[in-house]
């Protein structure tokens, strides 16, 4: 079961004098239940489109997506998304924000403020309820943004650089929160990032991607999110021989794709 | 204590180099955001000197009263206006039928215009039907077509609404149509994968961040209403205040023309403050997202 991508491709059309853009080609990938997948790779090699597909915003050029068996054919409370920035509501408090896929879904009231305050204070948010979410640092606005997107019980989490606006501190921090809660909650996790650090801790399985066409052209099973989980101090996880050996694999792989473009 | 070394003395800038350099802010504001700075008082003293100006003027002699009453002029023509009437009409009667004109047409353009302008932000269809004829008749001015108002309408109100009415719906639609497009992509997103419909990503996302663009509109539509209000009223009218303007300046006064036009200007400030006020409530978070 899981959500399976199989030989997908997407093509953009050729627009305004450019030539069509292959952003995917030939994707082959599954999302099992409670895997963290991180998908990592130089901008433009078709992270974002993948992520849109699999979200059901962009239907692919070929191949086909299933969601336990069922096709996507577009987006649905299933998968629930957190994007990057600029996704809240700022004429909504923060109650109101993380309680709005509720809303969407006819919840009643009383109820859906019950289930927004306890994903609140999940996410560290309790006495921020009324607050503007204009007022709120980046960092918890995108907490609020996480929380939003866990309220309607998604199978597959999806996140588009959640943490790519965010200063280190926070980001290390959010990173952590984000791991605890997807321990918590048992969710599919399909994870973006360009930062090689982020995605060798975070995830369970890494697929690098390269551009021109975009494709996956390696895929790792990491150690790395389950250590920390099992009580291993993150610092300490990140120091440890295995990842950094890994991460120099990786960055190796991901500059010979900057070089190759250059 | 250490000598410092003696610095030849540089010549200090020229006056245009120290006015057009920028200057470092206060703390507390934002160095280089242009047009920062509060201009209450300047603009006080901008109207006192006007006045006095006027004032100076008139009474100097350098201009006749035909061309230029003294502000004074004006004072007691209000109070006797506002005592006696004009024309037969109490002064406050003038004043309500144009402001029910004006407001009137108003409501009426932001009742039809706004749906109908987030209709053409939304849909491909309504835009391809309705652009041409707005576009069409929206830069022209109303005098050229206030005649055939009065052909197809006849010279009751009818053709006096509908003519402030035009005016003021163009701005307000293409205000509505243009504010579809303030909602960020990623917000509808998160609306439709939390599996929200059309017609509830237009209620929950795509109207609430219209919001602003649409009383923007708003406010400028009923601008162009008062503009158009003394051509409106040059059909048949007995009342109002731009019957009283234009019945004033045929018979040559000018003090009654200058008060009317102040108090057209007054309640179309006052309705401005208004909305201002409204936004502030209601759009608090306008520009802050
Ligand atoms: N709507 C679009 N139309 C045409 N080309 C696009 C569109 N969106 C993305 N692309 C192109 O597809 C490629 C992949 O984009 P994207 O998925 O956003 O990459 P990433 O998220 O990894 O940076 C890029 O070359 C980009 O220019
Ligand atoms: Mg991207």
């Amino acid at each position: 079961m899981g959500l399976n991508i199989e030989d997908v491709s997407v093509v953009y059309p050729a627009a305004d004098g450019r030539p069509p853009v292959e952003a995917l080609s030939r994707i082959n990938l599954t999302i099992e239940d409670n895997e963290f997948v991180v998908a990592l790779g130089a901008s433009g090699c078709g992270k974002s489109t993948l992520l849109n597909l699999i979200a059901g915003f962009l239907s692919p050029s070929f191949g086909s997506l299933t969601l336990d068996g069922a096709r996507v054919s577009g987006p649905g409370a299933d998968r629930a998304v957190v994007f990057q920035k600029h996704a809240l509501l700022p004429w909504l408090n923060v109650l109101d924000n993380v309680a709005f896929g509720l809303q969407i879904q006819g919840v009643a009231e009383a109820e859906r403020k019950k289930v927004a305050n306890k994903f609140l204070s999940m996410l560290g948010l309790d006495g921020f309820q009324d607050a503007p979410v204009y007022s709120l640092s980046g960092g918890m606005q995108q907490r609020v943004g996480i929380a939003r997107a866990l309220t309607c019980d998604p199978r597959v989490l999806l996140m588009d650089e959640p943490l790519g606006a965010l200063d280190a501190l926070t980001r290390e921090k959010a990173q952590e929160l984000i791991l605890n809660i997807w321990n918590d909650t048992h969710k599919s996790v399909f994870f973006i990032t360009h930062s090689v650090e982020e995605a060798l801790f975070m995830g369970t399985k890494l697929v690098v991607m390269s551009p021109r066409p975009g494709r996956i052209t390696h895929v790792f099973d990491l150690p790395f999110s389950r250590q920390f989980l099992d009580g291993m101090p993150a610092r300490q996880v990140k120091a440890s021989p295995k990842f950094i050996e890994l991460r120099e694999e990786v960055l190796k792989i991901i500059f010979a794709d900057e070089e190759a473009a250059a | 204590m250490t000598e410092q070394t003696s610095q030849t003395p540089t010549k200090p800038p020229g006056l245009w180099k120290r006015i057009s350099r920028s200057r470092p802010t206060k703390p507390g504001q934002t160095y280089g955001v242009p047009g920062q700075g509060n201009t209450l008082w300047l603009s006080v003293c901008s109207i006192l000197f006007f006045i006095f100006v006027w004032w100076l003027v008139t009474f100097m002699g350098w201009v006749k009263p035909l061309f230029v009453p003294s502000p004074m002029a004006i004072v007691s023509k209000f109070i006797s206006v506002w005592n006696n009437g004009y024309t037969g009409t109490s002064f406050l009667d003038h004043v309500v039928i144009s402001t029910v004109r004006v407001f009137g047409a108003f409501l009426l353009a932001c009742v039809i215009g706004i749906p109908l302008g987030l209709a053409m932000g939304m849909s491909p269809i309504m835009r391809g039907i309705f652009d041409p004829p707005i576009e069409f008749y929206r830069p022209i001015p109303p005098l050229a077509y206030l005649p055939l108002m009065i052909i197809w309408f006849g010279i009751g109100e009818t053709s006096k609404v509908l003519l402030i009415f035009l005016s003021v719906f163009a701005p307000v639609v293409l205000g509505a149509r243009s504010g579809v497009k303030s909602a960020a992509i990623e917000q509808i997103h998160a609306a439709y994968s939390f599996g929200a419909t059309r017609w509830q990503v237009m209620r929950y996302v795509i109207m609430p961040s219209a919001m602003p663009e649409i009383l923007t509109a708003m406010r400028i539509g009923v601008g162009f209403g008062w503009t158009t209000l003394v051509a409106a009223e040059m059909v048949a009218s007995t009342k109002g205040l731009g019957y009283m303007v234009l019945s004033a300046s045929q018979f040559l006064q000018t003090p009654v023309v200058i008060m009317g036009i102040f108090v057209i200007a007054a309640i179309a400030f006052a309705f401005d403050l208004l909305m201002r006020f409204v936004e502030r409530r209601l759009v608090p978070w306008k520009g802050r997202m």
